[in-house]
């Protein structure tokens, strides 16, 4: 996967099949890497600075069941006509695809806060990046350990 | 598979600017486009995909969400009363199809 030379598209694939399967210990689903949750927040906002911090996540440390795992989030922002919080999107490196969702809040919600339940594959980390009304970015991460995964596995 | 039902549970009354939470949750199996069926065959996606929420016509709140969504997805959210009127919820399934749900809010 170092290997500097261009890869073709089908060695590329089947590398990644591979190293996949391999991770994934007998899965048969290729599962999503860090690389790809960078991918999707690169393709959103380019090289624009993203900060740590302002989202506070509330995430289980250990998920029993990976099919419902409860994901609650709120972000620090004052939520006025002229700073509010405009989206926050969620990632999950380990699930068969990066993306998980966005919410997308306007000064009539008060607080940039909202509650779902996702469904995670194996023990991954939780990538949020909210971009606020000014165009800043904030991010935060954590872990979920998964004890059965959410995807038939 | 049945129809999805929504359910909408908030306040029916509030005071002007009051902050009320919202939880809405609507049956519906998110079908990821990963499980195999009994004959080993990709059963194809189908999730409702986007969640929105608005006020008196105006969009306040809406949501994308990708295959990672639970089934019969919740989703709870705080909203600001600013008069009486009607709160009007949808989510739209991969197929096409819209649920709907609406509720009144008097401000007293």
């Amino acid at each position: 996967m170092l290997n500097p030379a261009p890869q073709s598209r089908r060695d590329f694939i089947v590398t990644t099949a591979l190293t996949t399967a391999a991770v994934a210990a007998g899965s048969t689903t290729a599962l999503a890497k860090p690389e790809d949750v960078a991918a999707e927040i690169k393709k959103l906002f380019g090289d624009k600075p993203i900060t740590a911090g302002r989202i506070k996540l509330d995430l289980p440390t250990i998920a029993e069941n990976g099919l419902v795992v409860p994901l609650n989030f709120k972000v620090e922002s004052p939520m006025t006509d002229k700073d509010y919080v405009k989206t926050v999107h969620f990632f999950a490196d380990g699930n068969p695809n990066p993306q998980v969702a966005s919410f997308n809040f306007t000064p009539m919600t008060p607080r940039a806060e909202a509650q779902i339940r996702i469904r995670l594959a194996q023990t991954q980390n939780i990538v949020a990046v909210a971009e606020m009304s000014d165009g800043k970015l904030f991010t935060a991460k954590q872990e979920v350990k998964v004890t059965i995964g959410g995807c038939g596995g | 598979m049945s129809t999805p039902t929504p359910r909408v549970r908030m306040p029916a009354t509030a005071k002007a600017g009051e902050v009320i939470e919202v939880k809405t949750l609507i049956s519906h199996e998110m079908e990821t486009g990963q499980r195999r069926d009994g004959a080993g065959q990709i059963v194809p996606r189908k999730i409702i995909k986007k969640f929105t929420a608005t006020f008196n016509g105006k969009e306040i709140f809406s949501a994308d969400w990708a295959s990672a969504v639970s089934a019969n997805p919740y989703q709870a959210f705080f909203v600001k009363v600013p008069e009486t009127g009607t709160f009007e919820f949808s989510w739209l399934d991969d197929d096409g199809s819209v649920y709907k749900a609406t509720q009144k809010v008097t401000v007293s």
